[in-house]
C-alpha cells in the first residue's frame, strides 16, 4: 500500500483513536508527511512479513514537550544525520524505518521520514497504541536495545547515545532534548526484520489506516462509525455518555486526571470514570467495577460522528462513547505489565483482559 | 452632559441600531434589511433610529459599528490583500511551510508568497539562530507584488525582538505605508495557528480600511461629529485606527456582542445566552459580564487560527429555518434567511418555517396570513428546538450546576422559556436588538499574551509586567485613564518544561475616553 497525501488524514484519524486520548497531536505529524510527501512522493507501506531477515530497520521517534512541538516544528531533514549516524555506527544501511507508537504524534512523523529519506515504512510498530515513555515498547521485552539511539535537533547537532538500559535511554534522551530547545528527532531500536516479525506489533498502521477510513465513510455509508471501529480492533463499547466532570493536574510532567461521565440511551443510570495520565488508563462504571485498564486500548470518541477526542479536548457536556480495545497478546505477560499494567502508573488494581471484563458476571 | 451614543450591529440578514442616553437607556430601536453595499443599510438603520429618538446628529458623542466585513471578505476571498508571509524560524519549522493547510483557493487569494528565513527563539529565549538582516531584506525585494505584510517568528510570545526587527526593516525597504502585522500581537503560542491569523490580520487590511473609511464618509455625509468606534470579538470596541491594523479582532464580534448586550439587559453577568437569528442560533456564555473565550484552536474560513475568539456554539435554528415533516418533523438547518417576507408562507410564500408555526400557533402576529398548520406538528418542532438548544445549552455549562439562561434576538420566540438546567430563564426587553445593545454598551480594552520565565523574573513581576502592558493596550485603543481596570487574569504553567515557564494573559479594560 501506499501512502500518500489522499489518505493520510486517514492515518492521522486513525492514530488518534489508538493514541487513547494523549499521545500528543497527529495534525503536527500529518502536515510533516505531506509536504514530505508532495516534495519526495508517496511512501510504501511494506508488510513486516516481506522484510528480510537480515535487514536494517530503524524506527524513528519525535521526543519533547508537547508545547514546543506545536512552536518549533522540525527542519524536516534532521533524520538524515540520525539516520547517517547509526548506519555508520553498525556498518550496515537502513532497509526500512518504523514507528515505535502507532498512536498520536509518532504514528505520522515516521511517514515524513519516510519520505525524506527515500525509505519504506514497516507496517508495524512497538506499542499498537501510545505509551508515554520510550523503553514502554514490546521491543523492550524482546530483548532489543533502545541504543544505540542516535538524537537530532534542526541545528545538526547530534549525540548518539549508548545506555545499559532502555530505561537510562528515555532519561538521557529528555535531557537532550531541553538542550535541543524542548524537542528533538530520534533513531532508536535498531532492529533486524527478524527481530520485527519476533518482537514488534505488527499491521498496526494499515489499521490506523482503516480505523480512520471507517470513520471517514461511516456517514456516506449510513453506518454507525463507532461499530466500524469496533469490528476492526475486536473492541467494545464500554459507555456512552455526558461528561460531567473533568479534574486535571499536573504530575511528575504529566497531565494527569479524572474524568466523570453521566449515562445516556441505555447508559441512563450509570456514571463512569475515566482516570488519565497523558493517555486514559483506566475504565470504571458504576454497576460493574472496573471495565478495562491499561495496557488495553481505551478511546473516547465524539457520540455522534465518531471523531476521536484527546484527553486535553475532554470538557463538561460533551456527549461521547467510550470504546475499550483489546492490546497486543505481547503486553499481557508479567513482563508486559510491569511496564506498563496499572500498577506502574501507581493504579492499585490487577489488570484482567477486557474480553474477561465484558463476560457476564455472576456475582 | 448629553452623551448620546448610537449602536449599530450588521448582521447577515438585518442591519440592528439602537440609540441610547448616557446612563444607557434605550430610546430608539430597529431593525432593517442588512444591504449589499453594507452602508446604506448602516445609513437606514441610523436615519431610523435618529428620528425615533428625537436626537439631533451633533448631539451624538458616539457611533459603534459591529459588523462582518472581515467574516464575510475571508468567506468569500474578496479584497483580499496580497500578503508576503514572512516565518523568522530556519533551520527549524522548514518541515511545514507556511499555509500549507490552507485550502488551494485562499491561499492563492493572498498570493502564496512565503518564506522561511534564520532567527527565532528557544522556548526559555534562548536564541534559536541570528537573525540575517540582509536575507530578509533581499525576501523583502523579492516580494515585490506584496502590499501586506505578515511576520511570525518562532517563540516570539517569548522574545518578539526578531518579529519587531523584521517590521523596522520592512519599514525601511519599502515605507510606511504597507501595513505590517506581526505574530505576537495576535495569537499565542502554536506557531502555525498564530501565523494563519497572522496572515489572515495581513490580508484584511485593505478591507479593513475601506470599511472604516466608508464608516467615517457616511457619519460625514449625516454632519455627524461623533467618536468612532468598532466592536471586537471579545465584546469590547477598538477605536477605528485600531481597527484597522487589527481587522482580524472583528470576526466573530456579533456574538460577542449579542453576549454583552443580553446580560446587560437582563442584568446577568454569569450565564449562558442563546441568540437566535434567522438562520442560526448562537449559544456562548457570559463571564463577569463578558463572553467566555474559546479554549481550543477556532477555524476560520478553515483555517486553524489561535487567536482569541469567543466560545460560541452555532446551531442551524432560526425564525427562517425551514421545517420538514418528512419521516418525523425536523427544523433547518436550511433556511429561507433574509427572503422570510416572500417565502414564508405568513407572507403568502410557499415555505413552510418556523416562525409559520409560531403564527398558527397564535404567539405571534406577523406577515399577511396565518397558515393551517396541525397542533401536533407544532408541538413536535417546538420538542425538537428545545432538544437542540437544551443540548448546547448544557454543553455550554462549566458544572452541572443550574445556571441562568438568557434569550435574544429576533426569533426569541422559538424557545421555550422552561429550558432544563436553567435556573432562570430571562427574555429581557429590548431582546431582539440586543447585539446593538451590546456594542452600544461597549468598552475598551487592552490584552497581554506572553510566556514568561519564572527563573528571570519573580511571579509578582511578571504580573506586574503584563498587567502595565495589558494597561497600556487599554489606553492606546481609547480607554479614558481613571477607569482603566483589570477585568481578567489567567496564569497557565507550562507543562513538560524546565525552568518555569507560565504563561500569562491579562484583560484590561475602560470607559471610553471623553
Amino acid at each position: 500500500m501506499k501512502i500518500t497525501t489522499d489518505n493520510i488524514d486517514d492515518f492521522a484519524t486513525g492514530a488518534t483513536v489508538l493514541g487513547t486520548g494523549g499521545g500528543g497531536d497527529p495534525y503536527i505529524g500529518k502536515l510533516m508527511a505531506q509536504q514530505a510527501i508532495e516534495e519526495h512522493g508517496p511512501v510504501d507501506l511494506i508488510d513486516p512479513r516481506d522484510v528480510p531477515d537480515d535487514a536494517l530497520v530503524i524506527p524513528s521517534a519525535m521526543l519533547g514537550a508537547p508545547t514546543v512541538m506545536v512552536e518549533k516544528m522540525p527542519k524536516g531533514t534532521e533524520a538524515l544525520a540520525a539516520f547517517e549516524a547509526l548506519e555508520t555506527h553498525l556498518g550496515q544501511e537502513a532497509y526500512a524505518t518504523m514507528s515505535i507508537e502507532a498512536g498520536g504524534l509518532n504514528s505520522t512523523v515516521p511517514i515524513a521520514v519516510a519520505a525524506a529519506l527515500g525509505l519504506p515504512l514497516v507496517d508495524a510498530d512497538g506499542m499498537g497504541r501510545a505509551f508515554p515513555e520510550v523503553q514502554m515498547v514490546t521491543l523492550t521485552m524482546g530483548g532489543v536495545s533502545a541504543t544505540p539511539m542516535s538524537i537530532a535537533d534542526e541545528k545538526g547537532n547530534s549525540l548518539l547515545v549508548n545506555t545499559v538500559s532502555n530505561e537510562y535511554a528515555e532519561a538521557f534522551a529528555r535531557v537532550t532534548s531541553i538542550e535541543m530547545g524542548g524537542a528533538c528527532m530520534i533513531g532508536t531500536y535498531a532492529l533486524s526484520g527478524a527481530e520485527v516479525r519476533e518482537h514488534a506489533i505488527l499491521d498496526s498502521m494499515s489499521l490506523a489506516h482503516d480505523i480512520g477510513e471507517a470513520i471517514r465513510t461511516a456517514k456516506h455509508r449510513s453506518r454507525d462509525p463507532v461499530e466500524s471501529v469496533l469490528d476492526l480492533t475486536d473492541g467494545y463499547e464500554l459507555f456512552a455518555g455526558k461528561i460531567t466532570d473533568v479534574e486535571r493536574r499536573t504530575e511528575g510532567g504529566f497531565a494527569v486526571g479524572e474524568a466523570t461521565l453521566d449515562g445516556i440511551d441505555d447508559c441512563e443510570g450509570r456514571t463512569f470514570t475515566l482516570s488519565f495520565q497523558n493517555e486514559n488508563l483506566v475504565a470504571r462504571d458504576s454497576e460493574r467495577g472496573v471495565v478495562a485498564s491499561t495496557p488495553d486500548l481505551i478511546t473516547v470518541v465524539d457520540a455522534e460522528t465518531g471523531d476521536p477526542v484527546t484527553t486535553e479536548r475532554l470538557a463538561y457536556g460533551h456527549r461521547v462513547r467510550v470504546i475499550g480495545m483489546p492490546c497486543s497478546p505481547k503486553w499481557r505477560t508479567e513482563e508486559g505489565l510491569d511496564l506498563v499494567g496499572p500498577a506502574y502508573f501507581d493504579y492499585s488494581i490487577d489488570y484482567e483482559p477486557i474480553e474477561t471484563l465484558q463476560q457476564p458476571r455472576h456475582d | 452632559m448629553t452623551d448620546y451614543r448610537i449602536g449599530i450591529d450588521v448582521g447577515g440578514t438585518n442591519t440592528d441600531a439602537v440609540v441610547m442616553d448616557g446612563d444607557d437607556n434605550l430610546l430608539a430601536k430597529t431593525k432593517t434589511p442588512t444591504t449589499e453595499d453594507i452602508t446604506s443599510g448602516i445609513l437606514n438603520a441610523l436615519d431610523v433610529v435618529l428620528d425615533d429618538s428625537g436626537v439631533s446628529e451633533d448631539e451624538l458623542d458616539y457611533v459603534m459599528l459591529g459588523t462582518t466585513h472581515a467574516t464575510n471578505a475571508i468567506t468569500e476571498r474578496r479584497g483580499l490583500n496580497e500578503v508576503g508571509v514572512i516565518r523568522i524560524g530556519a533551520p527549524a519549522t522548514q518541515s511545514i511551510r507556511p499555509l500549507l493547510e490552507w485550502p488551494d483557493d485562499l491561499a492563492a487569494a493572498v498570493g502564496n508568497n512565503v518564506a522561511i528565513l534564520d532567527g527565532g527563539h528557544e522556548f526559555d529565549g534562548r536564541l534559536l539562530n541570528d537573525l540575517d538582516e540582509e536575507q530578509v531584506r533581499a525576501q523583502i525585494r523579492e516580494f515585490s507584488d506584496v502590499d501586506a505584510f505578515a511576520v511570525t517568528s518562532v517563540f516570539s510570545p517569548v522574545r518578539d525582538d526578531h518579529e519587531t526587527r523584521v517590521a523596522e526593516l520592512i519599514r525601511e525597504e519599502v515605507g510606511d505605508d504597507v501595513p505590517i502585522s506581526v505574530s505576537n500581537e495576535i495569537g499565542s503560542v502554536g506557531l502555525l495557528e498564530r501565523e494563519n491569523a497572522t496572515a489572515l490580520n495581513a490580508a484584511l487590511t485593505s478591507v479593513a480600511s475601506e470599511a472604516a473609511n466608508a464608516f467615517v464618509e457616511a457619519m460625514d455625509e449625516r454632519g455627524i461629529d461623533a467618536n468612532l468606534y468598532f466592536g471586537q470579538n471579545d465584546g469590547t470596541l477598538m477605536s477605528v485606527d485600531y481597527a484597522i491594523r487589527y481587522p482580524i479582532f472583528t470576526v466573530a464580534s456579533g456574538p460577542s456582542n449579542s453576549v454583552r448586550g443580553a446580560a446587560y439587559l437582563s442584568q446577568v453577568e454569569n450565564g449562558i445566552i442563546v441568540d437566535v437569528g434567522g438562520t442560526t442560533t448562537d449559544v456562548g456564555a457570559v463571564t463577569e459580564g463578558f463572553p467566555r473565550e474559546s479554549s481550543v484552536a477556532v477555524e476560520i474560513g478553515e483555517v486553524k487560527t489561535n487567536f482569541r475568539m469567543p466560545d460560541i456554539i452555532a446551531i442551524g435554528i432560526g425564525g427562517g429555518s425551514i421545517v420538514s415533516t418528512d419521516g418525523g418533523v425536523t427544523v433547518g438547518p436550511q433556511s429561507v434567511g433574509y427572503k422570510l417576507t416572500e417565502e414564508a408562507r405568513c407572507f403568502g410564500g410557499e415555505t413552510l418555517t418556523a416562525t409559520d408555526l409560531e403564527v398558527a400557533a397564535g404567539t405571534i402576529d406577523i406577515g399577511s396570513e396565518t397558515p393551517a398548520v396541525d397542533a401536533d406538528i407544532v408541538e413536535a418542532a417546538r420538542e425538537y428546538v428545545r432538544e437542540r438548544v437544551e443540548r448546547e445549552v448544557d454543553r455550554m455549562k462549566t458544572s452541572a450546576d443550574p445556571v441562568p439562561v438568557v434569550i435574544v434576538g429576533g426569533g426569541s420566540i422559538l424557545v421555550p422559556d422552561d429550558i432544563a438546567g436553567a435556573s432562570e430563564v430571562h427574555k429581557p426587553d429590548h431582546y431582539e436588538v440586543a447585539n446593538a445593545v451590546g456594542v452600544a454598551i461597549a468598552q475598551v480594552s487592552g490584552e497581554v499574551d506572553r510566556i514568561y520565565s519564572l527563573d528571570e523574573m519573580d511571579r509578582e513581576g511578571a504580573i506586574q509586567h503584563a498587567k502595565d502592558e495589558a494597561t497600556d493596550n487599554a489606553l492606546a485603543a481609547g480607554a479614558d485613564p481613571d477607569s482603566v481596570d483589570i477585568v481578567d487574569i489567567e496564569e497557565v504553567p507550562l507543562s513538560y518544561l524546565p525552568g518555569n515557564a507560565v504563561r500569562i494573559k491579562v484583560k484590561a479594560a475602560g470607559a471610553l475616553d471623553h
